[in-house]
């Protein structure tokens, strides 16, 4: 089980070619990723880490039977490469790029509503599933195979829960990086309740940072659906001035609903176990599964 | 990128949105020239003088040195001179600049709208931004104009009204309608408003702009719209399409060290804080600095590093901490994923060798591969450097530190 990916998943890369793609690429065939080809215009009919590589992303899916798939394309064409993807018929995209134009997005996001596609980010690390599969950037290693479920809008954040996790002698089932942008494709609540709903997940590490409602949203839905497992909630930011952006481009405190301190307490009125230090996200997580 | 009001107004001409005309310049000798023109063209001794920062609030703030407000109407020479000289290179402390105020470098010289004429004078507000939650841009207006929106949303919500945008689509017809409609206007107005706010969105598309408001949304008494007022920003990231736009960007209105850690590729902003710290990847950074409060410290800057985290980063890092002399303390936080954390170190060393003798105490966190070398090779390079691989080590660390300080 686990979400969003497994074992039996059959991974394309688009901007297969390129140096993100080549590198990322080898380290995901190397965790053990089912990586079955790539998609690089022009490069059609050629041959790159032993994989076949193909002109379109509809040729590719035609010929390896892809249903995931991975965008190392630079922003000013990664709007593109989603909807090509979702055109073709494929039922997950992550997408690593940072730096889409936000019109792009509100292009992107009306395309694939009604379309039978999910989009994980853009601008994030992707999602692993321990020890099965590996669709983005993250150290693979960090991720001990467990139980516990993160979703997360930042990188390093991501990888510093897991350690933590890992440390207090837990592990973890499925790992999403939901992307740090004013737009992306799978919000926090949704993240939260393929968790829900997974038999192989016990437990959830939520991790949220300054800007937008989706930490409210989710912690709402959590709590309007009898808080079936315990979440660990940490929202970063808390020191962040307002109107400043913090290095997202979607981490802005836009007034006074999108602070660290409103989500960390609307989360905590939901149920949420909140932690005030990111050190104690592993430690707090033991402590629950313990009682 | 923030943009001045004379620049985004310059945009929206080439919208063909009707905006209050007026000349940019720099010195009060240009400033009565401008006059002059404005004087001619329009035929009225009336004109209005405005300062220009990246800040609002600016006719109802005052210039520290001199007492003036930075919007003021004139209607002679002289007092446009006068006004001018006591504007220009002052600084201007408004209720968003904060305190420390912004110097002003340039001032509009602005046509007078608040002419006579048949029809009664209005103010209306309108803006239009991203709505995050949709995923669609949305236009807000309010009959209740050239005040604090931020007020009227707040005690009379009725008076907002909201019209999203069809994603795949332009502003339809029966939308800029609506919202002439529910502005009260009729006959020419009505026209006029219909036709701004169509082109007004075809601006905000065209620019990429991420934020566009019109305060006042003006209708002067001969049912003229014009945008007396315009706050333009655009999307940083869309700036790669827009080589014009790029170059307008006016890098007096930031802080210098900002500018100079862009330079080096890093992300960085200016806080008020005792300890700096450095990290790689913008949550971890945010979460960093919380735990700096959490630790009695107050944190001095965010700075990402980003992915690539080598001797050259860390020292541009280092040098643009120190900047400030209020650091007491610096924490470097770097999970090492794809980056190995022993040429973090390395790094860390090098820096630390290259920028010779660091008077205050450097705490270096590393984690993720090859954690361990990384503590080994800093603990026995002999420098005055603590290391930790838990981050809440590191966060003892910056508390003693602090306490010490």
């Amino acid at each position: 089980m686990s979400i969003l990916v497994n074992k039996n998943s059959k991974v394309l890369v688009q901007g297969f070619t390129g140096t993100e793609g080549t590198f990322h690429a080898s380290q995901m065939i190397e965790y053990g990723t089912q990586l079955v080809g790539g998609v690089t215009p022009g490069k059609g009919g050629t041959s790159h880490l032993d994989r076949r590589v193909f002109n379109t992303v509809a040729d590719c899916v035609k010929e390896t039977g892809a249903d995931v798939s991975i965008i190392f394309v630079p922003p000013a064409f990664a709007a593109d490469a989603i909807m090509e993807a979702a055109d073709a018929g494929v039922g997950l995209i992550v997408c690593i790029t940072e730096g889409i134009p936000v019109q792009d997005m509100v292009k992107v996001k009306n395309f694939i509503e009604g379309k039978n596609t999910r989009l994980i980010g853009p601008n994030c690390p992707g999602v692993i599933t321990a020890d099965e599969c590996k669709v983005g950037i993250m150290p693979g290693f960090v991720f001990k195979k467990g139980r516990i479920g993160i979703v997360s809008k930042s990188g390093t954040l991501t990888y510093e829960a897991a350690d933590q996790v890992a440390k207090a002698g837990l592990g973890i089932s499925t790992a999403v990086g939901i992307g740090g942008d004013p737009i992306i494709g799978t919000p926090t609540k949704e993240a939260v309740e393929l968790f829900m709903n997974d038999l192989e997940t016990d437990a959830i590490v939520m991790i949220g940072e300054i800007g937008g409602g989706m930490e409210a949203e989710a912690a709402h839905w959590i709590r309007d659906n009898g808080n079936q497992k315990p979440v660990v909630g940490f929202i970063a930011g808390q020191t962040a001035p307002p109107g400043r952006r913090m290095g997202h481009a979607g981490a802005i405190v836009g007034g006074a609903e999108d602070t660290a301190a409103a989500k960390m307490k609307i989360m905590e009125e939901c149920g949420i176990h909140v932690v005030q230090s990111p050190a104690d996200i592993g430690i707090t997580m033991a402590q629950l599964l313990k009682k | 990128m923030n943009l001045h009001e004379y620049q985004a107004k310059e945009l929206l001409k080439k919208y063909g949105v009707p905006v209050q005309e007026g000349i940019a310049v720099s010195t009060p000798h240009d400033a009565e020239e401008a006059y002059r023109q404005i004087k001619t063209q329009y035929g009225s001794n009336f004109a209005v003088v405005k300062a220009q920062i990246h800040a609002g609030g600016r006719g109802k703030g005052k210039v520290r040195e001199t007492g003036i407000n930075g919007v003021k109407v004139v209607k002679s020479v002289d007092e446009v001179c006068e006004v001018s000289q006591k504007i220009l290179g002052g600084t201007l402390v408004t209720i968003q600049t904060g305190e420390a105020g912004k110097v002003v470098n340039k001032v509009l010289i602005a046509q007078d709208m608040y002419y006579d004429g048949p029809s009664e004078r209005k103010e209306f507000y309108l803006s239009i931004l991203l709505d995050r939650s949709k995923g669609e841009n949305v236009i807000m207006y309010s009959t209740e104009g050239g005040m604090d929106i931020e007020e009227v949303a707040h005690k009379t919500p009725e008076k907002i009204f909201k019209e999203w945008v069809y994603p795949a689509g332009l502003l339809q017809g029966y939308q800029a309608r609506k919202i002439a409609f529910n502005l009260g206007l009729k006959g020419d107005a009505f026209k006029n408003m219909v036709k701004f706010v169509t082109n007004l969105y075809k601006a905000y598309l065209g620019l990429d702009a991420s934020m566009l408001e019109i305060n006042p949304l003006f209708k002067a008494s001969d049912d003229k719209i014009v945008a007396v007022d315009c706050k333009m920003n655009l999307d940083d990231n869309a700036l790669m399409r827009h080589p014009d736009l790029a170059a307008m960007r006016d890098v007096a209105e930031e802080d210098p060290t900002e500018v100079e850690a862009g330079k080096h590729n890093l992300n960085f902003v200016k806080l008020d804080g005792n300890v700096g710290c450095m990290v790689n990847g913008a949550g971890l950074a945010m979460a960093t600095m919380d735990m700096i409060k959490l630790s009695g410290g107050e944190p001095a800057n965010f700075l990402d590093v980003g992915g690539t985290a080598n001797a050259q980063t860390v020292e541009a890092g280092f040098r643009i901490i120190m900047k400030d002399p209020k650091v007491k303390a610096i924490l470097i936080n770097i999970f090492g994923g794809i980056v190995r954390c022993d040429r973090v170190a390395q790094g860390v060393i090098d820096a630390y060798k290259n920028m010779g003798n660091i008077e205050i105490p450097i705490i270096v966190r590393l984690q993720g591969t090859n954690a361990e070398e990384a503590k080994k090779l800093i603990d026995e390079s002999g420098l005055k450097v603590q290391s930790a691989i838990l981050l809440s080590e590191a966060a003892q660390l910056v508390n003693k530190a602090v306490a010490a300080a």
